[in-house]
């Protein structure tokens, strides 16, 4: 992480996804709402469920498990979706439940191991530990971009 | 949509939105006085244009802008003062000048590379209408630049050096070789006129000036001052006499009263008060002598003091003279308020809004129509009777929504003025750049359109307007010999008609060669050399992708841009396009638009357990099928009998992925869809819905950009549905099918 | 003592420019868009100094100022001219219709600041 004077502050949503707990950076998260169904987009990447309606606009949905190569969910009610902005595109991120909002400074954070078990590189930007269980901060900018590299 | 605090930023942002004003201003003037204008706020107009622009542009220290603005309105002073009356030659390098003052503005905004060729060819040309050389203009450029400095200060008289000068007087130091630190003592000699109180000056704010460079002592000296009955208020009679002991320099002195020169007797001496009879030489009687400055010694930009003939002098009178030794004599104008004519007496009242709130405020009316329609949807399904007055509210806040809703609509709506006067410098540029002598009239600039509609539209005017100057127009030569007029005409023009937007390009030229068009479309294989086709259908030929009829390339036309990309721009907005033409006479092209981007009239399918939206505008019929009605051409590739001709067939369910291929085709229902370049092709989906006007949503095209779709709406249920694109769709699916489908052969 | 401050010049960059740097100084800065509305203005407020610029539509400057002038209680209000061009026949006009003082543009906001200063007390 950056070397600072003093850390700076940062607040993490925490979630869990597939039996793992991952977290995003509280300023990119715009909503938390609950699942409704999809409207599909034809031809579309097995991890894009496709399109809801958010208060008028359209918004797209993906499926953060099947994203990140794990075990892909059932939709069922219990799902969540996270709405979160990142350079002023909104997307929806499909999650198993959303647990808490920690505070932390960049200091208990550690950079994550060289080797990484997923498909997608560098998602997890982060490490940090809470009361023993490890969480994963994610990296937005990776994992909205990538598709758009793949998008036809 | 970033969030920048900083004022200076914001105040930025608007001077580039004041300027885009301003041009627009400049424009119209420059116009009105190409027309013929006399009227002389006309030229005040576009003087002042210019020289905002070039106010604001000092401000935020963009150079180049001020620069370039500043001969510009030196110029336009000299027409608006009634020493330059600009001949048509003048007027044309105004228009060329407000071009490149519209693209220094928009390069400063957005930092670009500066065109420094350009401005320096348009300088000169500036600078020959002020019948100077480009070295004479530039060091009068310099000159003007320098700021204000107090004027009459510089006690650099030469006098010293004058060794034959037994004038007496002492021998002052010049003002470079004081000392920078430690204290000097001044005396300072003061005494104000009665003109110098009548500007609101007060001999108070002078002297507290000079109490907080130093050390003061001041005497008032009261001689003068008569009996109280005699006394008259506004005439003065006090003057002053300050010792100053102060580590400011000189100058600084001076501009204690810098406001105040030529309204007051003043003498700044270094040292102690020398003689305590002489009084400060009374201005008018320097006045009635009017000295000659000694100019040729004196550095022009500083004040030339009038040197007194008397003798008996001991300090020099300061007076301020022109500091610009060949400063004309200012004509005794009168400043009249000018005659209320001006565009901004009849402005309406208007206020600023930030687009973002606009934008909200659409989308919130586009929720609070679909929270109708779901709100009569559940009204109508609970079996209320029509008569109710449930139902009658329904019908009121229905209409109510929709009134709501083309009222918002329109809040985007713009004058498509801003757009026309663009075409004008296209117009301009296009007829230099190919030798021709080409007008645009303009029709209905105040036409109002929504503002991402004009900014769409931008592009493929601008083609259509360069095609009518390179091809529609004819050369010179040819006109004159056709009896036509030398100067080509190109017409824009602006109107509402039933509900949607018509904007029409004409031009007065040689109108469509339709031999030279049907031989070239058979040259490139698009029909086929025995093909019969009416005049419109070989017009329409010119939308075919990759056509082209420049037989020489052009400046312009070089890349072979064609009308097909033109109309397909139309078509992403809603509209049509469609072309008429008559040989020898000239060609018109009809754009037609909806009033807003946002509704469509669309037919609302079912695709397997999907819901879409297709244009109402492409579908012709609906048919059911029988096994018999379908023909297999490859395998993958079927065509369905139409009457007496065959249409391609796609499984719509199939080519958006949603299910698997039909393999029984009975009882399967067809949509009938015809595009504007007489395409056709068959659509199997599952079921209709109904027809209604939807509101369009984007996609969010940076995310994903799903083929075949063109849009999405939010139903009545709060559900998404698709909006197709229905050209897309076929694309795809014949070029996955990997065959050449026939695109439709003719009934 | 906050100094009350009208500025009259048709440029909203230039309000906009005169605001920001009088308002941190302690100034109460109000604005007109030209010299007839300059004049609507100065008629409910009661300006310790007037800024105004010289090219204006409707009423310029020299109007405004002779107007200003014309009024009893405005005669000896202190009125300064902003303007960009440094010609001194305008100067010397400014001063015959009875300007108080000068500020160039672009102006530096400490200048504009001391100018206000020494005119108005």
């Amino acid at each position: 992480m950056s070397e600072k004077e003093t850390p700076t502050a940062i607040e993490l949503l925490t979630f869990q996804l597939a039996d793992q707990e991952y977290s995003l950076d509280i300023m990119s998260v715009r909503e938390i709402r609950g699942w409704t169904k999809t409207t599909p987009l034809p031809h579309a990447p097995s991890y894009m469920k496709g399109v809801i309606n958010l208060r008028g606009t359209v918004l797209p949905v993906m499926d953060l498990s099947e994203r990140l190569g794990l075990k892909p969910q059932k939709q069922t009610d219990r799902n969540v979706i996270i709405v979160v902005n990142h350079d002023d595109v909104m997307t929806g991120l499909l999650v198993d439940a959303v647990s808490d909002i920690i505070a932390l400074t960049d200091d208990d954070l550690q950079p994550p191991p060289e080797m990484q078990a997923s498909t997608a590189p560098n998602v997890v930007s982060a490490l940090t530990l809470i009361d023993e269980r490890m969480i994963r901060v994610l990296d937005l900018s990776s994992i909205v971009l990538s598709v758009q590299s793949t998008a036809a | 949509m970033s969030e920048s605090n900083d004022p200076m930023a914001e105040i930025r942002a608007s001077f580039f939105i004041e300027c885009e004003e301003l041009l627009e201003a400049l424009q119209d003037g420059l116009q009105a006085l190409d027309d013929g204008d006399e009227d002389p706020e006309t030229i005040n107009i576009v003087f002042r244009a210019v020289h905002s622009i070039k106010g604001g542009a000092g401000a935020f220290g963009l150079e180049a802008l001020v620069r370039f603005a500043h001969r510009f309105e030196t110029v336009l002073d000299e027409v608006r003062a009634g020493r330059m009356s600009p001949d048509s030659d003048a007027r044309k390098i105004f228009f060329q000048c407000a071009d490149h003052l519209s693209d220094l503005v928009r390069i400063s905004r957005d930092d670009g590379a500066l065109p420094e060729e350009e401005t320096a060819g348009l300088l000169s040309l500036l600078g020959d209408l002020l019948g100077e050389t480009s070295d004479a203009a530039e060091e009068e450029a310099e000159e003007e630049e320098i700021d204000f400095q107090p004027a009459a200060l510089s006690l650099d008289l030469d006098l010293g050096d004058d060794d034959g000068d037994a004038s007496g007087l002492p021998e002052l130091p010049p003002l470079d070789s004081l000392p920078a630190t430690g204290c000097t003592v001044f005396t300072i000699e003061f005494k104000p006129e009665n003109e110098l109180f009548e500007t609101g000056n007060e001999p108070f704010h002078m002297l507290r000036t000079l109490d907080e460079l130093g050390e003061c002592v001041v005497t008032c000296h009261l001689d003068d001052l008569p009996d109280l009955e005699t006394l008259i208020a506004e005439q003065s009679y006090l003057s002053w006499k300050i010792r100053l002991e102060t580590e400011a320099e000189e100058a600084e002195i001076a501009a204690a009263f810098e406001f105040v020169e030529g309204l007051c007797a003043l003498t700044i001496t270094k040292g102690e008060d020398a003689s305590t009879e002489a009084t400060p030489n009374d201005p008018s009687d320097a006045a009635d002598e009017p000295e000659e400055p000694s100019l040729d010694q004196a550095d022009p930009s500083v004040a030339a003091p009038a040197v007194p003939d008397s003798s008996s002098l001991e300090q020099v009178p300061v007076e301020a003279a022109a500091p610009n030794a060949s400063a004309k004599p200012s004509d005794p104008v009168k400043s009249s308020p000018t005659p209320a004519k001006s565009a901004s007496q009849t402005a309406k009242s208007v206020v600023r809004v930030d687009l973002d709130r606009i934008e909200r405020l659409v989308n919130l009316v586009g929720e609070l129509v679909i929270n109708q329609a779901m709100l009569s949807q559940s009204l109508e399904s609970s079996g209320l009777s029509p008569h109710s007055d449930a139902m009658n509210g329904l019908e009121e806040f229905q209409r109510l929504t929709r009134d709501i809703q083309d009222s918002v609509m329109m809040i985007r709506a713009q004058p498509v003025k801003s757009l026309f006067q663009r075409m004008s410098r296209i117009v301009r540029e296009a007829s230099a750049a190919v030798g021709k002598d080409v007008r645009l009239h303009t029709d209905g600039e105040s036409t109002e359109v929504d503002k991402t509609v004009i900014e769409r539209l931008a592009d493929p005017l601008t083609h259509m307007i360069r095609n009518a100057v390179d091809h529609g127009l004819e050369n010179p030569e040819d006109r004159i010999a056709a009896g036509k007029p030398e100067q080509g005409r190109v017409n824009l023009s602006a109107a509402h008609r039933s509900g949607r937007v018509v904007i029409e390009v004409s031009d007065d030229g040689g109108g469509i060669n339709r031999p030279k068009v049907l031989q070239i479309a058979i040259d490139k294989g698009l029909v086929s050399a025995d093909a019969s086709l009416s005049d419109t259908e070989i017009d329409n030929l010119l939308f075919l992708p990759g056509f082209s009829t420049a037989s020489v390339v052009s400046d312009l036309s070089g890349r072979g841009v064609g009308m097909d990309v033109v109309r397909t721009s139309i078509q992403a907005l809603g509209g049509r396009i469609s072309i008429a033409s008559t040989p020898g006479e000239g060609t018109t092209f009809s754009i037609s638009l909806p009033l807003t981007l946002a509704v469509l009239d669309g037919m609302v399918v079912q695709v397997a357990d999907e819901t879409l939206v297709l244009p109402l505008n492409v579908v012709i019929e609906t048919l059911t099928l029988t096994n018999e009605d379908v023909e297999m051409v490859r395998p993958g590739a079927h065509v369905v009998r139409v009457r007496s001709g065959f249409v391609p067939l796609f499984d719509l369910g199939k080519e958006l992925g949603y299910r698997d291929p039909i393999e029984d085709y009975q009882g399967s229902v067809v949509l009938l869809i015809a595009h504007e370049d007489g395409s056709r092709a068959a659509l199997i989906i599952d079921s209709i819905q109904d027809q209604r006007q939807v509101v369009i949503k984007g996609l969010d095209d940076s995310f994903y950009r799903a083929p075949g779709i063109a849009a999405a709406t939010i139903l009545g249920d709060g559900q998404i549905a698709l909006i197709l694109d229905t050209s897309d769709i076929i694309t795809n699916a014949i070029g996955t099918a990997n065959t050449q489908a026939p695109t439709g052969i003719p009934a | 003592m906050t100094l009350e401050i009208l500025a009259v010049d048709d440029s909203r960059t230039m309000r906009d420019m005169i605001r920001l740097a009088l308002l941190p100084a302690g100034f109460n800065v109000h604005t007109a868009d030209d010299g007839v509305h300059g004049i609507e203005v100065l008629d409910g407020i009661e300006p310790d100094a007037i800024i105004t610029d010289i090219n204006m539509p409707r009423m310029d400057g020299f109007g405004f100022i002779d107007a200003v002038r014309g009024q009893d209680k405005h005669r000896a209000t202190p009125i300064l001219v902003l303007t960009t061009e440094a010609a001194p026949e305008l100067k010397a006009r400014a001063r015959d219709a009875g300007a108080t003082g000068w500020i160039v543009k672009p102006f530096d906001p400490s200048k504009l600041i001391k100018a206000l200063q020494m005119v108005a007390g």
